[in-house]
């Protein structure tokens, strides 16, 4: 949409500058690299630890602790971010604000300190619990504000006409949320929720600040250990990438395919609440509406 | 609670780096977004290759992770740069994919048709950009900006486990001799609060004034 | 399709939630080669203790310790084990309690979380190079000591510009945050620019990258990351201060101090803690010391 398809001329300025990106970048991996061999950073010996089994199974243990603590924690923080979501539209003022004030807090909570806050402070306050669940809490209290206000963009963004279909079933507030908007909310918002759900399982690196025996700090033990910091650090990053790549890729997949699903679509002429089946689908949640 | 009152110039000392990183970090992070966005819509396949390899390395990558490898890393081939330094460009470069995304999309979003009047106009692709494209773009990139600089003030107190003393470093060290976790973080806390929270309003007041009305 | 994904996010949170229950891993429990060798049997009979009493019931101890520090505690990533002095100490005190050195997992605590975790009872004791002084012993109360190090300063091997504590006025060192090793750096050498970090072994790191010109604490960590990097530090040798290492556990739990201490003294008298160190610190300390005598007091 920036410019033109190229004539001719303008291929061969795209191909020369094409060639000429290809070769300054080339280049600068190329010195990486020559520095990396001088300083003895790609030898064999430093990265003997990949091949180690009994350290790879260190490591992968740390991986099952960050992918356990990032489950955990994505659970409960969407349970609770969809309550607050719901909250937040509530036609009741009092629960309308409580749920805002906890959204607006916990937003704006950065997630270090935090973890810092409930492993060294709960405990101080007779909270015992294991470094677990001190972690899942601190995660969570942050990414369920983050959750809500997805959850909430996606409600404001259906068709206010299910809303108005809910309603007139002699549906509640709660009900229509429940079995209407939300479901399809969820639905729309999905890409969102699983990047924020990548942001959640990054942020469990954070730990090792309680002990907590996640890949990040593994992999510090281990560079420590093999004299080779610089290469396990470069592996650790290397699984990331490939775990956090992987639910990207999930996401980019649903994305393509809510494209394709058709939204809300009456049948021929008829509106959907005029027959039995029309209305049990709106209570169902628009299944049928949503043509899936 | 005495504790906290009695250290006030330790957490204002801290703020201040951590104002400090936030800043220079968004600088950083808006001249390396701009960068690679453009990487990443120019005609080369090459230059997008590369943007898009830093984008999805980046934003797959712990940002804890990057910083250490950076600090602890580098020196390894001879690169050590001082502990704020590293934090700054750490931070930018982390925030920088983000914004970058953040203007691809931008851009992304302003009408064809846009593109197609400035050309029929005979402007050049830079002169659209600059003209036409970049001025529209900016209104639909206020908000997730805006939520970057937020997150950024948040993630400056990553800054903490490679030593440098912004806030959340000075209450570590604070508590680790007065041994009060619950005041010393909770003033912590407060103080992040006291920075995003105005700024989450402000940003809310810019983006409601430079909304597009479509 | 609602069913579907109700399902789905049943057995989603069912299996994360089975995860969880499988509890978080710390450092394995310690069975290596020298336990075997170990004369202390399992004694006759337990003190009445509440800590004691959590001990038994939950069928072993609970040791903090560190896991990245060289000859004391350092957790190595082929077996999850953790090896060195304090954890043998650890082991011994397993071996007295159940007669079997198995019965123990270390939970990493690096210098700064020590007091917090006592007190919350996170752990049961902390053995990890865990200097005795009166400012702690408002907190937590000591049995020991076991060990007396010295607080010494490391260098580049080639670094000839530091001769002693007072040389380091000025220059960037490193030391661990909360550690006894960073109050007394500020006394020593009040105008030296500290780096405060949270492992010794990144204080290393810092050291060998140059962000730093010293690192300083006690000789024998000093002398455990040494070994383990030979030819990169050197010690200077003159250690400026006297460290006993004790035994953290949690403040008015008298019964189970003695207890403690007993063991210790056991182990001093029936050869344990001498085989204990020579297998362990006796790698770079040749000589091995006399133990220290123990401070058994009381609370006034």
């Amino acid at each position: 949409m920036l410019y033109d398809v190229p004539g001719p001329r303008g291929r061969r300025r795209i191909l020369v500058g094409s060639i000429v990106a290809a070769l300054v970048i080339g280049a600068l991996a190329a010195v990486a690299l020559v520095r990396l061999a001088h300083h003895g950073q790609l030898d064999a010996a430093r990265w003997k630890f990949v091949t180690e089994p009994s350290i790879l199974r260190y490591l992968m243990f740390g991986l099952l602790n960050t992918l356990k603590v990032a489950a955990v924690a994505g659970g409960l923080a969407l349970a609770v971010g969809a309550l607050m979501a719901v909250g937040r539209l509530a036609p009741s003022v009092l629960v309308r604000a409580g749920a805002t004030s906890y959204v607006q807090f916990c937003r704006s909570l950065p997630v270090l300190p935090l973890i810092l806050f409930i492993g060294l402070g709960f405990p101080e306050l007779g909270v015992r619990l294991p470094a677990f669940w001190f972690l899942v809490v601190g995660l969570a209290l942050y990414n369920s504000a983050v959750f809500a206000e997805i959850f909430r963009a996606g409600v404001v963004s259906l068709p206010r006409g299910q809303r108005e279909a809910a309603y007139a079933l002699g549906l509640t507030y709660w009900g229509t949320m429940r079995l209407v908007l939300l479901p399809q909310a969820v639905r729309r918002v999905l890409p969102a929720t699983l990047s924020q759900f990548v942001v959640l399982l990054k942020d469990s690196s954070l730990g090792f600040v309680i002990s907590y025996p996640e890949l990040l700090r593994r992999g510090q033990i281990t560079g420590e250990f093999t004299h080779s910091i610089l290469q396990v650090y470069v592996v650790v990053a290397v699984i990331y990438i490939i775990v956090n790549a992987t639910l990207s890729y999930l996401v980019h997949r649903l994305e393509r395919r809510q494209k394709r699903a058709p939204t809300v679509r009456p049948a021929a002429g008829a509106s959907p609440l005029s027959t039995p089946t029309g209305r049990a689908a709106v209570r169902a949640g628009g299944k049928e509406l949503t043509g899936r | 609670m005495n504790v906290v009152l009695h250290h006030l110039g330790l957490y204002w000392s801290g703020l201040w780096v951590t104002l400090e990183l936030t800043v220079l970090s968004f600088m950083c992070a808006l001249l390396v977004g701009t960068v690679v966005a453009v990487m990443r819509v120019s005609p080369a396949a090459p230059l997008r290759a590369a943007g898009l390899l830093y984008v999805e390395t980046v934003r797959n990558t712990p940002p804890l992770l990057l910083l250490f490898l950076f600090v602890y890393g580098l020196p390894k081939v001879g690169l050590i740069y001082s502990l704020f330094v590293s934090a700054v460009v750490v931070l930018g470069g982390y925030t920088g994919a983000f914004v970058a995304e953040v203007i691809r999309s931008g851009i992304n979003a302003v009408p064809v048709g846009q593109g197609e009047a400035a050309r029929s106009l005979g402007l050049t692709f830079s002169q659209t950009l600059r003209h036409v494209v970049l001025p529209q773009a900016f209104r639909t990139m206020v908000p997730p900006l805006g939520n970057l600089l937020t997150a950024l003030v948040r993630n400056t107190s990553l800054a903490a486990p490679i030593g440098v003393l912004e806030l959340t470093e000075r209450a570590d060290q604070l508590n680790a001799t007065a041994a009060a976790p619950v005041p010393i973080f909770i003033g912590v806390l407060i103080t992040y609060m006291i920075v995003t929270l105005p700024l989450g309003a402000v940003i809310g007041a810019v983006e409601r004034r430079v909304a597009v009305a479509r | 399709m609602k069913k579907r994904f109700y399902s789905l996010a049943g057995l989603f949170a069912a299996g994360a939630l089975a995860l969880a229950a499988c509890g978080g891993s710390s450092g394995g429990p310690g069975a290596t080669v020298n336990t075997d060798g170990y004369k202390t049997v399992k004694a006759d009979s337990l003190p009445a203790s509440p800590t004691l009493d959590a001990i038994k019931a939950r069928g072993k101890i609970v040791i903090g310790t560190k896991f990245d520090q060289p000859l004391f505690g350092l957790q190595n990533p082929t077996n999850g084990q953790i090896d060195g002095f304090d954890a043998e100490i650890g082991r011994l005190l397993a071996l007295r309690i159940f007669g079997d050195p198995g019965k123990v997992s270390f939970i990493e605590s690096v210098s700064k979380n020590r007091e917090p975790y006592i007190q919350q009872g996170k752990v049961d004791a902390v053995i990890a190079t865990y200097t005795i002084n009166a400012t702690r012993k408002k907190l937590v109360d000591f049995a020991g000591p076991y060990y007396v190090a010295g607080q010494d300063i490391m260098v580049k091997a080639n670094d000839t510009s530091i001769a002693g504590v007072t040389d380091l006025n000025g220059k960037k060192v490193c030391t661990v945050t909360g550690s006894t090793s960073a109050t007394n750096l500020k006394k020593f050498a009040p105008t030296a620019q500290p780096l405060l970090l949270d492992t010794y072994s990144s204080c290393a790191e810092a050291l060998s990258d140059g962000r730093v010109q010293a690192v300083t604490t006690d000789n024998v960590v000093l002398l455990g990351l040494i070994s383990r990097n030979p030819g990169k530090y050197k010690l200077l040798g003159k250690s400026f201060t006297q460290e006993p290492y004790g035994i953290g556990l949690k403040k008015g739990d008298d019964a189970f101090r003695s207890f403690v201490n007993d063991t210790l003294a056991t182990a001093y008298t029936n050869g344990d803690w001498a085989r204990a160190f020579t297998e362990t610190v006796g790698a770079v300390e040749k000589t091995t010391p006399t133990p220290p005598a123990l401070d058994r007091y009381t609370h006034s």
